[in-house]
């Protein structure tokens, strides 16, 4: 198979795109994807500090390498979770990558700084483990932006991540879930701007990235996750996409498009409903922040 | 050929000569959901793997929280 830019022999071949790609130019494309996805959703500035969430996977440590090598002062925070094995091999991977390119990686550990890990909050809170570590990660990782001082917050939610949100979003009408689902979130008062610089790119191209770019990261899932019904929604989509290719990025894509002008109604109510926790002054839209009660029964059931 | 697949983790024995899209259909696995990797680099559905090659089908899917 040649590679449609150049002629040369393919390494890679993206359906979606009637495409394939030779190294060079498959890189080149990933970089195109991201400044696309920038520019388009108007996600940031190059004069703009960005603090990147990296967890030691693909797409977080692919996100940090295309926003360095576009030009983009971006620097990391590492968020030790508590999960055994997995949370330490994470971190070498994560330390790793930022040692080789000098750059500059936060790492905030959750069992030595609040006293807790995320499988024992899970329990406590009779939350299934992922719900317990989104939630205690959205909290953290808006905290460290802030502190430090960065404008900007950027994940590595890929075009697979958003399209399997999306899916379960529609599967159960969460109409307001839908309507928060965006590309960028504003920066409001006591939140940092959120941005997804990868949705323009499937899991398997961020992970196609690393390797062709030599970046080590961690191949196992989570021990935690498995048999989430985030995998089971992905599984579900990447049946429709082999059969259908461009079906998963036509189902966000068109969301993004036609849907969520819709939504804006329900996305102003809902931020008008956010008032400040009473006890870390984090934004919520109850007296005591959902991460403030997950501390508070974590530390009365040890 | 010796591939090597995760989840858990193990290798299997396959005949070759077999081109990269067969090798999906004979394991049965989705080729959105994984890379085909033969040495250092990937390789795409069209080509031919033989004995002697050794092969990792690394998995991409991978979400928890989000």
């Amino acid at each position: 198979m040649k590679c449609k830019p150049c002629g040369a022999e393919a390494v890679i071949e993206l359906r979606r795109h009637r495409a394939a790609f030779c190294r060079e130019c498959f890189l080149h494309h990933c970089r195109e994807q991201v400044r696309r996805a920038i520019s388009s959703h108007r996600m940031m500035g190059h004069s703009e500090r960005v603090l990147v969430a990296i967890s030691g996977g693909k797409d977080s440590l692919a996100v940090w390498d295309v926003l360095r090598d576009l030009g983009y002062q971006a620097d990391g925070v590492y968020l030790g979770l508590g999960i055994a094995d997995y949370s330490d091999a994470s971190r070498d991977y994560a330390e790793k990558y930022a040692a080789g390119k000098g750059a500059t990686l936060h790492v905030v550990d959750i069992p030595t700084e609040h006293g807790f890990a995320i499988p024992d909050a899970a329990r406590a809170t009779k939350r299934v483990p992922c719900s317990a570590c989104g939630l205690s990660k959205r909290h953290l990782l808006n905290k460290a932006a802030l502190d430090g001082g960065y404008k900007v917050l950027a994940t590595g939610h890929n075009l697979d991540d958003e399209a399997a949100v999306l899916f379960g979003n529609v599967m159960q009408w969460q109409v307001g879930y839908l309507a928060r689902q965006r590309p960028v979130l504003e920066e409001t008062a006591g939140f940092a701007r959120r941005v997804k610089p990868l949705i323009r790119l499937s899991e398997r191209e961020t992970a196609a990235y690393c390797l062709l770019t030599g970046i080590d990261y961690i191949v196992d899932e989570c021990p935690m996750a498995a048999g989430n019904r985030h995998l089971r929604y992905k599984e579900t989509l990447n049946e429709l996409e082999i059969k259908s290719p461009g079906i998963k990025s036509a189902f966000y894509f068109q969301f993004l498009e036609r849907m969520l002008p819709v939504l804006d109604d329900v996305a102003d109510a809902e931020r008008d409903l956010v008032g400040e926790c009473a006890r870390c002054g984090a934004p919520s839209s109850a007296e005591i922040c959902a991460f403030c009660k997950l501390v508070e029964k974590t530390a009365a059931a040890s | 050929m010796q591939v090597h697949l995760s989840n858990p983790k193990r290798v299997v024995e396959v005949t070759g000569p077999l081109r990269v899209a067969d090798l999906m259909g004979q394991l049965e696995l989705n080729r959105e959901s994984v890379l085909v990797i033969r040495g250092d680099t990937l390789v795409t559905g069209d080509v031919t793997l033989n004995d002697a090659d050794d092969i990792e089908i690394r998995p991409v899917i991978s979400g928890g929280s989000v």
